[in-house]
């Protein structure tokens, strides 16, 4: 097993180096990962932006290794959306690692923010979650873990900037379900478990009218402290 | 005198051929090579597919398979003395294997395949028992089976045995060579091919003389052609790198595997040699029979299916020309060509409409590691659009296929996904 995904990384290695310079042959798809992942691209975007389905969440511009740990967890079925479940399902690590590389060095503009449709005190209780947390009731500010500016940090934390309300409503939803777990020890979960259907509602609406920082890429690994440990950030 | 003499010979032949397959035993009795020849044998076997669980430790069993008469837990075969096999001998092990009962002489449900593995010999039988025997022990109780009365009943597999299980060794045929025989013996015996590639009747049982005559698979909903038909998977036209082609990477000049196909390529086939590949196919292509007659035209009215077909082409030109060809020529292997292509044509639609519906990647495997996907359409087509798409593939380009309505297309979008 480690052996295959030793030379299957080498080879994936050899052809990432002349990838987009593809060397096409005549009467081949060509050589790249963009023909590679055009499986995805309906769904996603052709250069991993989203598309119009309030569903169908943002790939580009995520770190990688945050994007690799989704790619596995589709694939074993702990995370759970069929038709990607059953495309992922016999695609070797080294495969999905390039996959998540692909998207995460891409950069397309991030939209612009949807009109809210809540109101001014459900938008103010997201801001107050989101920037400070609620120290009794337990939840920690969302910016602690995401990021001052919500960007994210390399190498397994995620920016929330330009997913849309009904994508992480339905993502922080399914952590409190338990259908959408992360490695252990399994933070987010912690963090949604504290939170309300009010407060899921406040804090994804909040997050959807968030304009796009300057510099949307995710700070390097080690710019601050987590206040608890996750399983997906390696300290 | 001519008579004894191709007697003479074919004993010899025989000898030839069991010794063939039982050279490698006999060379190689240490320890270390037995347990790796068992390993690799495990792979041929594909026991990894059915005992490992998602996310699972290898070998602990505990994954769940669905039958029609409800859900079977495949059983923990790491050595652990206490929930696993750590207490059994080789004899228990071969009795298994062979005979489809547990060491007390209790009935095993066939969804375990002892009804191919019953033709593996005692020394293949003997070198998986001692891999398996050398592997980590995991201590995890077997989840009890969820069939419902009276399937919960063992003493019903007696029946089945009775209409459906031959027990007996591979029996290796004199007039043929010795590689087609080690094709044979790895197709029907620990490939266990027939196991899916069979019509299964309401039984789940796959009688002897259907074998490799193709069938729905129950409960997946996806159709695993004859293997003896050239109309279906029938390889007689196919050029032998061609059938390695598709049984080692998975993808081919011919045509791709997709579905429970690129789980046996992905778990078990890449690993198998370069021999032991030429060798199924070399057996594949020569089991393949004379086509029989085209099947009787489509059940649509003609000219419903014709303005179906208009339509198709319009969706394919637009949605599948760029990766299939606008001439189904595709850019063979990694987009397979549609046009001449046998696992479209075929009477049952239900495998094209399927991969329309749900796209797919061919597994990632050594000789093809990045393997190029199909996107899924389910979402992007109409029941209309997707029925029209598929009758226009099966019947463009000299393709022999029929239409399909569709109802046929809906029905389908509930069609598991694993
Ligand atoms: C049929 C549409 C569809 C296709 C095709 C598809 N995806 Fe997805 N993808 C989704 C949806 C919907 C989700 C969110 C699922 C959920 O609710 O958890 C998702 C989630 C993801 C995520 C996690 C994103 C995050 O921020 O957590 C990644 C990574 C991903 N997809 C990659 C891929 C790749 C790579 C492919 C191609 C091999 C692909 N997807 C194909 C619809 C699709
Ligand atoms: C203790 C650190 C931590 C805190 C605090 C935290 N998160 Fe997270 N969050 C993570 C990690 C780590 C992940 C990635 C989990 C994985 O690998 O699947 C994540 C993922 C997410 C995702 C999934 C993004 C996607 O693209 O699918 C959402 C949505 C999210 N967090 C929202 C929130 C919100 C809202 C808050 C505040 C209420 C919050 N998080 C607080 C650590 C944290
Ligand atoms: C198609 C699925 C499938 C495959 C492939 C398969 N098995 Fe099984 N096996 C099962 C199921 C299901 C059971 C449980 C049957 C029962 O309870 O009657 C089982 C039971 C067994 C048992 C009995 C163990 C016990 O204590 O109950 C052994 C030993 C075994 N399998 C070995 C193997 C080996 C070795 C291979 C590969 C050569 C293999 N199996 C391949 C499905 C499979
Ligand atoms: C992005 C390229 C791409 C597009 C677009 C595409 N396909 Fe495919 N198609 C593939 C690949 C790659 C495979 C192999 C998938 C697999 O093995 O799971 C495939 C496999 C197939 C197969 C099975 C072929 C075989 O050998 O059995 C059929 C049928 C098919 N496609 C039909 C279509 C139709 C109809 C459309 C348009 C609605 C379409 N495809 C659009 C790339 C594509
Ligand atoms: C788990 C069920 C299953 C098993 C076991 C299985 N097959 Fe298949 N096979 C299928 C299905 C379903 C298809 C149709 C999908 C496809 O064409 O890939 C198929 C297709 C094929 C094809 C046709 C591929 C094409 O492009 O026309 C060949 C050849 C084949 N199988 C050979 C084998 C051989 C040899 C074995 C034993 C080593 C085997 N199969 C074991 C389910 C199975």
């Amino acid at each position: 097993m480690f052996a295959r995904d030793a030379a299957l990384a080498v080879a994936i290695a050899t052809l990432a180096t002349i990838d987009g310079t593809a060397a096409q042959t005549a009467n081949q798809p060509p050589d790249t990962m963009a023909a590679r992942v055009e499986a995805c691209t309906p769904c996603h975007g052709n250069k991993g932006e989203g598309t119009s389905d309030v569903y169908f969440p943002r790939l580009a511009g995520k770190p990688a290794g945050y994007l690799y740990n989704q790619l596995l967890a589709f694939r074993s079925g702990r995370r759970k959306y069929p038709p990607m479940n059953y495309l992922l399902e016999f695609l070797p690590d080294p495969y999905l690692e390039a996959m998540a590389e692909y998207f995460a060095s891409e950069h397309p503009p991030l939209p612009q923010p949807a009109p809210s449709e809540v109101s001014k005190e459900v938008l103010a209780q997201g801001e107050l979650l989101a920037t400070s947390g609620d120290a009794g009731r337990n939840i920690p500010a969302c910016v602690s873990c995401h990021g001052p500016g919500l960007t994210g940090m390399q190498p397994g934390i995620p920016g929330l900037l330009g997913l849309r309300a009904a994508y992480v409503s339905a993502q922080l939803g399914a952590w409190r379900y338990g259908t959408r777990t992360a490695k252990s020890p399994d933070c987010m979960q912690l963090v949604a478990g504290h939170l309300t259907e009010a407060d899921v509602t406040a804090v994804a609406a909040w997050l959807a009218t968030r304009a796009a920082p300057t510099n949307p890429a995710p700070v390097p690994k080690g710019t601050y402290a987590l206040p608890f440990g996750c399983g997906s950030q390696p300290n | 005198m001519g008579s004894r003499l191709s007697i003479t010979l074919l004993s010899i032949k025989l000898l030839a051929l069991a010794a063939a397959l039982t050279t490698a035993a006999q060379a190689q009795d240490k320890t270390g090579d037995v347990i790796a020849r068992g390993e690799y044998l495990a792979r041929a076997g594909d026991c990894t597919a059915c005992h490992t669980a998602a996310e699972g430790r290898l070998f602990a069993g505990g994954r769940p398979m669905p039958t029609p008469f409800g859900t079977i837990y495949t059983s923990n075969i790491t050595p652990d003395p206490e929930t696993g096999i750590g207490k059994w001998s080789a004899d228990d092990f071969y009795r298994t294997m062979h005979n489809g009962r547990f060491p007390d002489g209790g009935l095993i449900y066939p969804a375990m395949p002892f009804a191919s593995y019953t033709k593996v010999t005692r020394a293949d039988s003997d070198a998986i028992f001692a891999y398996l025997r050398s592997i980590q022990p995991v201590n995890q109780k077997n989840k009890p089976h969820e069939l419902r009365f009276p399937y919960d009943n063992r003493q019903l597999i007696l029946g089945w045995r009775t209409l459906f299980f031959r027990e007996g060794e591979f029996k290796p045929d004199p007039t043929k060579s010795a590689e087609w025989n080690r094709g044979a013996y790895l197709v029907e015996g620990l490939g266990h091919c027939g196991m899916c590639h069979s019509p299964i009747n309401a039984l789940g049982g796959t009688s002897q003389s259907d074998a490799f005559k193709g069938g729905l698979i129950p409960m997946q909903n996806w159709y695993a052609p004859s293997l003896t038909s050239n109309r279906e998977a029938g390889l007689g036209d196919w050029s032998i790198k061609d059938i390695t082609d598709l049984l080692q990477t998975g993808v081919s000049a011919r045509g791709v595997v997709y579905g429970p196909m690129a789980e046996v390529v992905h778990n078990s086939l890449q690993y198998l040699s370069d021999e032991d590949t030429k060798a199924m196919a070399v057996y594949l292509k020569g089991i393949s029979e004379p086509s029989p007659p085209p099947p009787a035209s489509s059940a649509l009215p003609t000219t419903e299916s014709s303005l179906l077909i208009s339509l198709g082409k319009t969706v394919y030109d637009k949605n599948c020309a760029s990766c299939h060809g606008t001439q189904g020529e595709g850019k063979p292997p990694h987009w397979p060509p549609l046009a001449n292509n046998q696992s479209i044509e075929m009477q049952s639609a239900v495998n094209p409409i399927r991969m329309v519906l749900n796209g797919g990647y061919p597994p990632g495997t050594k000789g093809n590691p990045m393997p190029y996907g199909m996107p899924p359409f389910a979402g992007l087509l109409s029941d209309n659009e997707i029925a029209a798409v598929v009758s226009y593939i099966r019947t463009a380009w000299g393709n022999r296929g029929t239409p399909v309505s569709a109802r046929e297309a809906n029905e389908l979008r509930s069609a598991p996904l694993n």
